[in-house]
């Protein structure tokens, strides 16, 4: 459904350093320097499925966004879409994707959101029995009722963001673009945000791919991630895999009716101690944490255990560190 | 005295980041120069009475006008200090060490001193090699040069103490646009900017003389151009820093006044 | 068409949830043009002529030019305030809609406050035409509607030129006043009051000359016009919007390659 092929793109930015003197200097001979944005990005993603698409800030997340949806032109590499090349189709393309930029709005911020989404499905030329049925199913799953009457400047962030998506798939799109839809949302909105995203993808194929912070959101999400850092791709997978290459220990946690010296284990080392509650850090590639379990409750009158992978973000990190990005 | 260094200091950077802004700007103020005087020219040209200016005069008039815009125009705002205002975030600009009025002060008077030591060069430069009557002049003496720079700087805090008052406004409008247009449009007629004040008809000039806007730009280009003799120069000195001083504590009371209510109504 | 219209519809809602800025900004828009047929009044009263033409016979050319610059800025608006959207990246927005462009960017504003100053240029235009004699033919009415008409296409031309150029530099903006409030400050006077080279910029470049000096001679019967001729020639202004519509398309195809 979507192939991408050796995208890379380049953009020119000026440099300048702090200070006065610097300031009336690049005045009269400014400096540019070069940045490489893409540099011979390939994937290719099938209908229905949820891509997460990572990696820090300046990565090159958005601009891949962008000549997705036709808004940029790459310098070197190919990209199909439903058989569209976006930028060179892109009156034509665009009709079949929704796109949510979660920082910026598309709704009219003065009128009812209703106004909004009249004046959408005039723009996209949805057939009035369509928009009807869009609009009751969008309506519905979204809970939107009673804040369609209301101007969007008085919704709050999270009734905004369900607008939002609720605006951008008016017209049935068969791909949704998502930048950063989470940003800035309570815990509620984002579940609501979550269910619905996995809702429309299972019910109507709509293909999704999402630029996200939150590792939350990945979790819950996407079956596949696709890491970018520094322009190029890091890793393209399922999540799971990416934990088991990059997961090598785990926390356990144990409470126990009073003991009064710390408990040395093999191949796990105590973080913390005292008289009830003991952690330690298990290295899984010596020894399952089920063996480390066994072996305290041998030893202790153990009350509680607990036990805790390493937050995907830290995955996250290691890998960006690996790449050195 | 420091924060306002500092806030002067950083508008002034951020002022000389835009260099194509400033080429532009000088083209646009050519351009406008040279149309004016075209104008004028074409009004002098089958006329042969005599007015209370020369077209020269008139000519060196108007490119001062060009060159020293940003310290005479009127609508040149601050978004920021708009926007912390109708959005309450002024809230936050009271933790700071420094006062209010001081420190927008500081930040309009950098604003407009970037942007005009940005252009005012060039323009002056090209205006005193073109063919007469396009021909900026010199000042007919060192004194009225002196006294043309005093009434200038003079006239540049009469303007920013003026647009204070109108910042303070937007406190009780709550939308800064139309007020802020009304303003600029009638004080931009009454400083001389849409039409010379020596050419106004003698009952509108006695109006502008009462105003104080004609204090920020009529007053200095005419001291230069010799348009207006020395000891009038001084009387319009005088009259500049009274206004100065009723202007500043006028905005200082309302301001004060007005954050009170601020502070009362909980931002 | 009932696109546009569903995009006036909203933007005019949108203007009146703020009131009383509404109301200020039209007394506001009125006063912009006033002071400056003001500043014509008085310059009159010192001079009393400009290169032959009297005070009434400047005042229609003014209003005129006013009326349609007014009438244009209201529909150009989106295109007036184009440099925001750029820089905002809300044009990112209309470029991942299935629509031209232009009609995206029309729609994204239109400015109802302007109306005050087509009120204002309005009334100039009918002090100057009690005052001055015109003998009146079907011909010269046509010609007097044709050169609002010509002059709106003129303008509204020259606010997509100034729109294309956000796609080159966002900071040279200030240029594009040259062409939007430099072309109308040239042509509130006949253009025969200016030296060769203006004249001949804003007859050939930029053919304001066509609704503002040819078919005022023509009204005022200074000379041997044709009716037909004179009549037609303000609707080459109309002509004038083709190429500027292609620069804009250069320019949206430049942005495509640069991003923002």
């Amino acid at each position: 459904m979507i192939k991408v092929e050796g995208l890379s793109k380049t953009f020119k930015v000026a440099r300048r350093s702090s200070g006065f003197g610097e300031a009336v200097r690049s005045f009269f001979s400014p400096k540019f320097s070069e940045v490489h944005a893409l540099r011979d990005v390939s994937f290719s993603i099938d209908e229905g499925e949820i891509v997460g698409y990572i990696g820090p800030n300046g990565a090159g997340k958005s601009t891949t966004i962008k000549v997705m949806s036709g808004i940029l032109v790459p310098d070197k590499g190919e990209c199909s879409i439903m058989g569209y090349v976006p930028w060179r189709d892109r009156v034509k393309y665009v009709k079949n994707i929704g796109v949510v930029f979660g920082q910026r709005s598309q709704l009219w911020a003065d009128v009812p959101v209703m106004d909004s989404f009249e004046l959408l499905r005039d723009i996209y030329k949805v057939q009035p029995a369509n928009y009807k049925k869009s609009l009751d199913l969008l309506t519905e799953t979204l809970n939107l009722g009673e804040i369609l009457t209301t101007p969007t400047r008085q919704l709050s962030l999270g009734q905004r963001m369900r607008c939002e998506i609720a605006a951008s798939l008016i017209h049935d799109p068969k791909i949704l673009f998502l930048d950063e839809p989470t940003i800035g949302l309570d815990a509620m909105s984002k579940i609501a945000v979550r269910n619905f995203i996995k809702m429309i993808n299972k019910e109507k194929k709509v293909t999704v791919i999402l630029t996200t912070h939150d590792m939350n959101d990945i979790e819950t999400l996407a079956n596949r991630i696709i890491m970018i850092g520094k322009g190029q791709i890091l890793y393209d997978g399922n999540l799971n895999n990416l934990r088991e290459k990059f997961v090598t220990h785990k926390t356990v946690t144990v409470d126990y009716n009073e003991n009064t010296s710390p408990l040395e284990l093999d191949s796990a080392s105590l973080l913390s101690w005292s008289k009830d509650r003991a952690t330690y850090v298990v290295d899984i590639k010596k020894r399952g944490v089920s063996d480390i379990i066994s072996e305290l409750s041998a030893k202790l009158e153990l009350t509680d255990v607990a036990v805790d992978s390493e937050p995907i973000e830290e995955i996250i990190i290691k890998l960006y560190k690996e790449h050195q990005v | 005295m420091k924060p306002y260094l500092a806030i002067f200091n950083l508008r002034m950077i951020n002022g000389l980041q835009y260099r194509i802004a400033a080429l532009a700007g000088v083209a646009t103020q050519f351009v406008w120069g040279f149309m004016y005087i075209m104008i004028y020219e074409a009004f002098y040209h089958g006329f042969t009475g005599t007015q209370t200016i020369s077209l020269e005069q008139l000519a060196t008039y108007i490119w001062l006008q060009q060159a020293f815009f940003f310290f005479v125009l009127l609508w040149l705002k601050d978004n920021e200090i708009f926007d912390s205002i109708t959005s309450g975030s002024i809230a936050y600009e009271l933790c700071r060490p420094c006062g209010i009025y001081g420190f927008w002060f500081a930040k309009l008077i950098a604003h407009r001193l970037s942007g005009t030591l940005l252009r005012c060069m060039p323009i002056l430069v090209i205006g005193f090699f073109l063919p007469i009557p396009y021909r900026l002049s010199l000042p007919p003496n060192f004194l009225t040069f002196i006294l043309f720079l005093v009434t200038l700087l003079l006239g540049l805090i009469v303007v920013i103490s003026l647009s204070m008052i109108v910042y303070v406004s937007v406190f009780v409008t709550m939308s800064p646009i139309g007020s802020f247009l009304i303003f600029s449009v009638v004080g931009e007629f009454f400083s001389g900017l849409m039409m010379p004040v020596p050419l106004m008809p003698i009952w509108l000039q006695n109006i502008v003389y009462i105003l104080p806007f004609r204090l920020s730009g009529d007053l200095p280009f005419r001291v230069y151009s010799g348009n207006i003799s020395t000891n009038d120069a001084i009387i319009g000195i005088l009259t500049q820093i009274l206004w100065i001083i009723g202007l500043i504590a006028l905005g200082k009371v309302l301001l004060t006044k007005m954050l009170k209510r601020v502070v009362v109504q909980g931002g | 068409m009932k696109l546009y219209l569903r995009y006036l519809e909203i933007l005019f809602k949108s203007q009146l949830q703020y009131r009383a800025s509404f109301i200020l900004m039209t007394i506001g828009q009125f006063f912009v043009p006033l002071v400056m047929f003001a500043s014509i009044y008085f310059l009159f009263e010192k001079f009393g002529q400009i290169e032959g033409w009297s005070f009434f016979e400047v005042a229609l050319c003014f209003s005129i030019v006013h009326m349609s610059f007014a009438i244009s800025v209201c529909f150009m608006r989106g295109f007036d305030s184009f440099s925001k959207l750029v820089v905002n990246a809300g044009f990112d927005r209309l470029l991942v809609r299935p629509r031209n462009t232009i009609v995206q960017v029309l729609g994204s504003n239109f400015e109802f406050t302007r109306l005050g100053r087509l009120i204002q240029s309005t009334m100039v235009l009918i002090w100057a035409l009690l005052n001055i004699s015109i003998e009146w033919n079907a011909f010269k009415v046509a010609t007097l509607i044709f050169m609002l008409i010509g002059g709106i296409f003129i303008f509204s031309g020259i606010f997509i030129l100034g729109a294309s150029l956000c796609f080159f530099t966002v900071q040279g903006l200030e240029l594009i006043n040259i062409f939007t409030d430099g072309s109308r400050e040239i042509s509130q006077y006949p253009l025969s009051i200016y030296k060769d080279w203006v004249k001949n910029f804003f007859t050939f470049i930029v053919p304001l000359g066509i609704i503002n000096y040819i078919p005022l001679m023509y009204l005022l019967g200074r000379g041997p016009y044709n009716d037909i001729l004179s009549m037609l020639t303000p609707l080459i202004g109309i002509v004038f919007i083709i190429p500027c519509l292609y620069v804009w398309k250069f320019g949206v195809s430049k942005y495509l390659s640069a991003g923002s």
